[in-house]
């Protein structure tokens, strides 16, 4: 028996995720009386591979195979779930990502195993093995019986944190049987050297009432003095102020920063849903009945443009204390 | 070549979400239902399609999972523009149950697309899982479908950017934003004609649910909002870093 987890890799590398998903498998691995065992797909590094082990992994599987160069989620799901059954798998961990969201689905066939996606907590019982998830966007929760004999779970972001359980992990290579890619990927466009939306853990927000993208250099400027990353609301983006990649929301990116900024933002409700799961919410409006007041947990009642330089003037003078 | 498009009929999404029987279901009187929004899109990007393919998308069918209640929504697909639609009929038990239904009809398409997440229970998992039931390429977060003659490219989301993807018949679309700018509304006449049009129910098939939603509960309501006055925004960073402890 085992708990095994897919650790994604990026360009040879872990993140954080990737450690937040050990570090969930790890507790529900104790309470199950057995152990975490990783599995990385592509080349990665062994020093990277044993760094999975400071959050509980007690084995790293590493499967290499030029076919999985691509994302292509049918032959992923076919490793994964070969892996296990070699395993003798209980429990198949993901994230609830880009990658979480294609593989888990093609596996749960596969496996003919249930699966609980975007899971915010460890099950709150094994028998039956119960876990809850948010669902209507957030709105309400749901306690959801997987009753397959393996079961799936996908992970919601930067909902369990990183708990440290230092373990020698071992690696071992595995030849997995890969099954053909049939699709072709033709070109790739991606920024580098960028926080990623999803992984900020600082997140400043505009909205409509910045009044026009002239507006959004102090919002930048804020991101950039956080390491965190920008994002606005879908009029926003809707009216090509900003990139359609920054609209958070319900049709949007749904993300979990620890901090959330929203400057000039109704905060209605197809907003919240992509935001509600930060930890720290903090609003700027100069409508005191803005429902985002409804939301936050800081808030000031003022001009977002005149509030913006202040705010990063203070967090500069913090900084230099 | 034919397309399916997976309709999912959800709440409309400013609904407040309420609770029934003992915390065992929601409460679905007084709800207004609609198209999920990622599925309208996809139905609307399929009509876009069809229209430009100088005939060589035949049709454009609709299929949902559900009792006799979810045909207004459907209904709704019929005025957008869908040729035809599919009721099967059952009450929707979860993501694969859903799949398994649909995995029966789909067969005689060559491209079914369906929407990236339900807006009820999130499982963001029927499109996969149907892809897997039909043995089929998948694209997932797909925000881009262009047809030239035969030639399919799709582009889908990665962590930080995008990637164009070339794909063959049949296959199955996982659909996000982008993949159109606006639904289509229904204009009257295409509500006149959508009484016309075909919506043939169809028996469920026999299949189990691998799992159950057992119960529900509201999120715990919030604390009051701690307001900091606009002229010290001083004090604002001094609670941000000693009391929430997040700068
Ligand atoms: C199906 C559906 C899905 C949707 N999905 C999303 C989604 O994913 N994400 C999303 O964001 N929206 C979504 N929406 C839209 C949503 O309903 C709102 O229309 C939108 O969020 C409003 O954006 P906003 O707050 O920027 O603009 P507004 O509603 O126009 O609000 C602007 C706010 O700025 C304040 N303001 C004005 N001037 C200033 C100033 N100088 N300083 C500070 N504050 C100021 C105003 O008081 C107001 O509260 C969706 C809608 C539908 C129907
Ligand atoms: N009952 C249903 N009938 C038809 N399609 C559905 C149904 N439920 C979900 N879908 C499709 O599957 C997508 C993802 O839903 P879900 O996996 O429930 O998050 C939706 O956007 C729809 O395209």
């Amino acid at each position: 028996m085992s708990v095994l987890v897919y650790t994604e890799n990026w360009d040879g590398k872990f993140k954080k995720l990737s450690f937040e998903l050990i570090s969930y498998a790890n507790e529900m691995a104790k309470q199950l009386g057995t152990e975490v065992i990783a599995l990385s797909i592509g080349n990665v590094e062994d020093v990277e591979l044993k760094s999975l082990g400071a959050y509980g992994a007690a084995k790293v599987v590493s499967v290499n195979d030029d076919k999985l160069a691509s994302l292509e989620n049918q032959p992923y799901a076919g490793v994964i779930a070969e892996v296990a059954a070699k395993e003798a798998a209980k429990v198949v961990l993901l994230a609830n990502n880009n990658a979480g969201k294609a593989i888990a689905p093609r596996l749960s066939v596969k496996m003919k195993a249930g699966v609980i996606a975007g899971a915010t907590e460890v099950p709150s019982s094994y028998d039956p093995f119960t876990v809850k998830k948010k669902v209507f966007t957030g709105k309400a929760l749901a306690n959801v019986v997987v009753k397959s004999d393996v079961k799936i779970v996908t992970l919601a972001q930067n909902s369990f944190g990183l708990v440290e359980d230092a373990k020698d992990a071992a690696v071992e290579a595995f030849d997995a049987s890969v099954e053909d890619v049939k699709t072709a990927v033709k070109e790739t466009n991606k920024v580098t050297g960028k926080v990623l939306l999803n992984d900020a853990e600082v997140v400043i927000a505009g909205g409509r009432g910045l009044k026009g993208p002239e507006n959004f250099g102090p919002v930048e400027e804020l991101a950039e003095l956080l390491g965190g990353a920008t994002a606005c609301s879908r009029p926003v983006s809707d009216e090509d102020w900003r990139p359609h990649s920054e609209h958070v929301g319900q049709t949007g990116k749904i993300i979990a920063p620890n901090l959330y900024f929203a400057f000039g933002i109704s905060g209605a409700i197809q907003h919240l849903g992509g935001v509600s799961s930060s930890k720290v919410i903090v609003a700027v409006n100069t409508d005191k009945d803005a429902p985002i007041f409804e939301a936050a947990d800081y808030g000031i009642i003022g001009d977002a443009q005149k509030i913006l330089p202040e705010l990063i003037d203070a967090i500069k003078a913090a900084k230099a204390e | 070549m034919k397309i399916l498009i997976c309709l999912s009929n959800v709440p409309d999404t400013t609904t407040k979400i309420k609770l029934a029987g003992d915390n065992s279901a929601v409460e679905k009187a007084g709800v207004q239902w609609i198209i999920n929004p990622w599925d309208e899109l996809a139905l609307t990007r399929a009509l876009e399609l069809k229209e430009a393919s100088g005939g060589a998308i035949t049709s454009v069918t609709v299929v949902t999972v559900g009792g006799a209640d979810v045909e207004p929504t459907m209904r709704k697909g019929l005025a957008i523009g869908a040729d035809d639609a599919i009721r099967i009929d059952a009450e929707p038990k979860d993501a694969y149950y859903v799949a398994a239904q649909i995995a029966e009809v789909a067969k005689d398409f060559d491209i079914v697309m369906t929407g990236i997440e339900s807006s009820d229970y999130n499982s963001s998992a029927v499109g996969g899982m149907l892809s897997e039931f039909l043995n089929v390429p998948s694209v997932s977060s797909v925000s881009k479908m262009e047809i030239e003659g035969g030639d399919i490219n799709v582009t889908r989301e990665i962590d930080g950017g995008s990637e164009i993807v070339n794909v063959a018949t049949p296959f199955v679309a996982i659909v996000q934003k982008g993949i159109t700018k606006e639904p289509r509304i229904p204009a009257m006449r295409g509500i006149m004609m959508a009484r016309k049009k075909p919506l043939n129910v169809v028996a469920a098939a026999e299949v189990e649910a691998l799992t159950e939603f057992v119960s529900y509960e509201l999120p715990a309501a919030k604390a009051a909002c701690k307001m900091v006055d606009a002229e010290n925004v001083s004090e604002l960073v001094s609670l941000l870093k000693n009391e929430a402890k997040v700068l």
